[in-house]
């Protein structure tokens, strides 16, 4: 199967950039651009073959047959789904990176690894194998952000690799843990999905890796390494960082978490605690918090780049919120909206990162008004404006097509959190609009000073970044059923059994 | 009256023998004919001399086939036993490699004797179930380290640490003696398995801990803490690692812990099978296991949380090795046939990457004078290959996959959690070592901030990296990432060992 070659290419073209001679920066990111789009190539036409979306073997291999370890990927369609999400912002990083000069060659290369551990995790059917791609993202995100960053980098990088490391130590002990309560015979998934744990043991279980997943998706209370990385850290970084690594996390909870242990998810606990009666309760809970809580302090940010990233956490927490709908349009929702969040969150550090801040040296939306950007980078004006109404859910995107289905999931779930998520859709709303006021137009009244020198004009990578990610974002907006026709089976195959059998509506 | 096999014993210990016939090879080659040649060129001869012996030993032990224990576990031969100390050549050859391009002694001859003389303790020490024979190829070992360690006359600090090791090397033989002696008192003999079963004689009778037995039991931990270097028997580690010549330290470091670990297991699970207790949550049970339950995590707070505000990286990589010997202790408090294969897997990879990880500060040293983490600001546009190898031996330490670290801890505390009866009792301490290698990384990454963040000081060029070191940490480098890719090659030797 190709779908193998995404990680294969990847990693290949991450050595082939470390081997190239001192200097070459144009051919270093040539060979990374080359080497992103045959991955996402690959992905296209498995995803263009493949429109069932159910379970597909890549690739099975003994691997560790003393422990029943497989080399084992395999790709439904939310795989599939989120595949081609990291396909379209790997290319457009690099785009949006044509203008990396300081040690490029070392940039790209880590970049390319982070990408293939990333179409890694979402490939792997074996939870060994799962587990070792996703920490392997971990350390080219270190020096992605220290290296390249900027405010605070070295303090935001050590942050998010921290918290990144212990989620994934939490996930470690549950992983460990349920292979030897199994029997210590298979580390499949499906092997693991089918195995009846006890309740006692998935109610500590299901917690403790779901946390350790929720961290990467930016779950409040632990979301704080997300504005602080995310503001540190070079423009492709945060794209990849908003865009891929988050649903890492998210893919991890409802791929690992929820199927492995769904009695811990669902089971009440048999007893109430300020109202809540099983971990279900909680996260639904702690998610309308991220989604309410991320909204208002993105709401009061001076910097333009916190403002995106507190809007990620908020928008995260839809899709944490869509996860515990348990509800067929809930969870398809949820994924829909990883995939949105993905491409929109791109495009907003796109146009925070590298359109304005790379130009005009300031993120403070107080020194960015009296510029008045819209007539110095229209283009990146433009493009702001799509994409913040895009990621405020105005109907023709695919915010949109995402938050209205989580909405309705949760209507049926949780009538009571549907109306303060509609307090977050709100202020969602509210933030976007002062950001975009604050930095691409002066306030009227206020002498409008232009930049000195003038800003140099938008560049056609950046051009083309732009158009790719507000296209696939319109396109997933006016026909959803192009990747929910994928994840509905895929929610329907016998993975989620555990889950469906407890309350499926 | 037993009737010993001269020829067999010989034949058996006939790996033992080559090594110290090149050891004494070595030693005449240097005195007689190369005195006058420069140190470079003594080390090279002296080195390859050593290496081929050692090598020729390899050879004998991959050839034998026979399974042997003479004079009631003197000397025992096993695919197990031979595993290690092929195991404990190689290493040994990868320090001589290392060590050829050192400066800081004239006497060569001597110094690789002295490797030669550890080494061949250690081939002694793991092929034993004796107390005696343990006792004195432990002397062996330790001695040679001392003097080894001692052997940069020009710095006060290595006879600082020498000293220390020895003075604390000293205490901790005589608390071992002590015990040995006690255990002989029981059971009437040095055999480990004979001792084994007085204690289980001693429960049938009722007494279930003697305190003659309590007593043993914990001088034993105590000398054998000392060697693995376990909290709170580790004072002598970091001064040692900082003073120590790097070849030596790195010896130290890697082919000594082997060699502990493997003997270690062997006194605990053999010697004092019937003593274990239970350290599983909320059913203790008095006996070696809590002890070690306890020891293990101490070593692994104190090593860890130490680490974090070291600014040597040298004393940085021994507060590393306490927290690495606490991670390895876990394989004692389940004391299983797939704990051992765990711990050797373990060991194996982790003296790989610490002997790189060593290699590198030793040419760090060597070219900015220094180990401090500022000497590494910028390393990896300094010598870029050596910051590859040096970024994986570190990431393996924290374990990090896809390295051989990363394997090594999972199947560790798989091993760990698999102990039957009661499934998970010892889950406390495995999460404990997972939160503590959470904190791991953090001091690791330390280290590779400054070579690949930090600009170079101002002034440095490129560093010139002796080729012969720099081979040997590529294929170190190498050995690292193939061992975490497919942990079969070497697992299943180990599996079938066993």
């Amino acid at each position: 199967m190709m779908l193998a070659w995404t990680i294969y290419i990847s990693f290949l073209g991450a050595l082939l950039l470390l081997l190239l001679p001192k200097g070459s920066v144009a051919s270093a990111r040539v060979l990374a651009l080359l080497t992103a789009v045959a991955c996402f190539a690959i992905t296209l036409t498995t995803f263009a073959q493949h429109r069932t979306g159910e379970m597909l073997t890549v690739v099975r291999a003994p691997w560790i047959p003393s422990l029943g370890i497989e080399y084992h990927l395999a790709a439904d369609g939310i795989s599939l789904t989120l595949l081609l999400l990291t396909g379209i912002i790997a290319i457009t990083g690099i785009l949006f990176s044509w203008n990396m000069e300081h040690r490029a060659k070392e940039f790209f290369a880590f970049y390319l690894l982070l990408i293939g551990a990333v179409y890694g995790v979402f490939l792997s059917y074996d939870l060994f194998l799962l587990f070792v791609f996703y920490e392997i993202v971990i350390i080219p995100k270190y020096f992605l952000i220290a290296i390249w960053g900027s405010t605070r980098r070295e303090y935001g990088a050590m942050k998010l690799v921290l918290y990144s490391f212990v989620g994934s130590a939490m996930v470690l002990i549950g992983l460990v843990a349920a292979y030897v309560v199994a029997g210590a015979k298979s580390m499949a998934l499906g092997d693991l999905a089918r195995f009846p744990f006890p309740l006692h043991f998935q109610m500590w279980a299901f917690p403790l890796v779901f946390v350790g997943f929720a961290i990467l998706a930016g779950l409040w209370p632990f979301h704080t390494w997300a504005p602080t990385g995310h503001v540190a850290a070079p423009t492709a970084a945060s794209m990849l960082l908003a865009g891929v690594v988050m649903k890492l996390g998210a893919y991890g909870c409802l791929r690992v978490a929820m199927t492995l242990f769904p009695l811990g998810l669902i089971s009440p606990w048999g007893f109430h605690v300020l109202g809540l009666g099983s971990w279900r309760d909680v996260f639904a809970l702690l998610a309308v918090i991220g989604i309410v809580y991320g909204a208002m302090v993105a709401l009061v940010q001076k910097d333009f780049k916190f403002v995106i990233g507190y809007s990620s956490v908020s928008h995260m927490g839809f899709v944490l919120l869509g996860l515990m709908t348990l509800n067929q349009i809930g969870l398809s929702g949820a994924v829909v909206q990883m995939f949105s969040h993905g491409i929109l969150a791109g495009l907003l550090f796109a146009v925070v990162g590298r359109m304005v801040y790379d130009r005009t040296h300031t993120r403070d939306l107080a020194a960015l008004g009296p510029m008045n950007l819209n007539k110095a980078i229209p283009f990146a004006a433009v493009a702001f404006v799509v994409a913040g109404m895009a990621s405020m859910g105005l109907p023709g995107f695919s915010g949109f097509v995402a938050e209205l289905m989580i909405l309705i999931g949760v209507w049926r779930a949780f009538p009571l959190l549907a109306i303060c998520v509609g307090i977050g859709i709100v202020v969602g709303v509210a933030y976007t609009w002062r950001a975009m006021q604050k930095a691409f137009f002066a306030e009227a009244g206020t002498e409008s000073i232009p930049p000195q020198p003038p800003l140099p004009p938008i560049t056609l990578p950046e051009r083309l970044g732009a158009i790719i990610l507000i296209g696939a974002s319109v396109v997933i907006g006016l026909y959803p059923q192009l990747i929910l026709n994928v994840i509905v089976p895929a929610l329907n195959s016998p993975l989620f059994e555990g889950l469906r059998k407890g309350s499926w509506q | 009256m037993i009737a010993i096999a001269n020829a067999q014993l010989l034949q058996l210990a006939l790996p033992e023998v080559i090594v110290v016939v090149a050891a004494l090879l070595v030693l005449a080659m240097d005195l007689l004919f190369l005195r006058t040649y420069r140190t470079r060129v003594r080390f090279t001869i002296a080195a390859a001399i050593a290496s081929l012996g050692c090598a020729g030993a390899v050879f004998q032990l991959l050839l034998a086939q026979q399974q042997a224990n003479v004079l009631d576990g003197m000397l025992v031969a096993n695919p197990l036993t031979r595993l290690v100390q092929i195991a404990l050549l190689i290493l040994t050859i990868l320090v001589l490699l290392i060590s050829v391009d050192s400066t800081f002694t004239e006497h060569v001859g001597e110094y690789v004797l002295l490797i030669l003389l550890a080494t061949t303790g250690m081939m002694f020490l793991v092929a034993s179930q004796d107390l005696l024979v343990i006792f004195v190829s432990l002397e062996l070992l330790s001695l040679s380290l001392y003097i080894l360690t001692a052997f940069d006359k020009r710095s006060p600090r290595s006879s600082e640490a020498a000293l220390k090791y020895f003075l604390f090397g000293g205490m901790s033989a005589a608390f071992l003696l002590f015990g040995f002696s006690l255990l002989y008192g029981l059971s009437n003999s040095t055999s480990l398995t004979r001792i084994a079963s007085a204690i289980r004689n001693l429960h049938l009778n009722g007494q279930h801990l003697n305190p003659l037995l309590v007593i043993a039991l914990v001088t034993t931990v105590i000398g054998f803490g000392f060697k693995v270097a376990a909290a709170p028997f580790h004072f002598w580690a970091p001064d040692v690692y900082q003073g120590a010549p790097a070849p030596s330290a790195a010896f130290i470091a890697s082919a000594s812990k082997v060699a502990s670990f493997f003997i270690f297991f062997q006194v605990m699970a053999v010697g004092f099978a019937g003593a274990e207790g239970s350290a599983a949550w909320s059913h203790f049970v008095p006996g070696w296991v809590p002890v070690l339950a306890i020891v293990a995590a101490l070593s692994m707070l104190l090593g860890n949380l130490v680490a974090i505000v070291q600014s040597s990286v040298r004393r940085l990589l021994a507060y590393s090795a306490i927290a690495h010997a606490g991670y390895m202790l876990l394989a004692f408090v389940s004391h299983t046939q797939q704990s051992l294969a765990a711990l050797l897997y373990y060991v194996a990879t982790y003296a790989f990457a610490t002997l790189g990880a060593f290699g590198v500060v030793a040419v760090v040293e060597e070219r900015t004078g220094g180990d401090r983490l500022a000497n590494f600001d910028g390393l990896s546009r300094r010598a870029p290959v050596l910051s590859a190898c040096m970024f994986i031996f570190l990431l393996s330490l924290a374990g990090i996959p896809p390295l051989a670290g990363f394997f090594g801890k999972v199947y560790l505390f798989v091993s760990v959690l698999a102990v039957t009866p009661g499934p998970l009792g010892l889950l406390w301490l495995v999460v404990l070592a997972i939160a503590m290698s959470a904190v791991s990384l953090y001091y690791y990454l330390q280290v590779l901030k400054r070579m690949y963040v930090a600009s170079p000081s101002a002034g440095s060029d490129r560093m010139q990296v002796p080729i012969l070191r720099q081979v040997v940490m590529v294929l170190l480098a190498g050995a690292v990432v193939l061992l975490g890719c497919a942990p079969h090659l070497l697992l299943h030797w180990i599996l079938e060992a066993i």
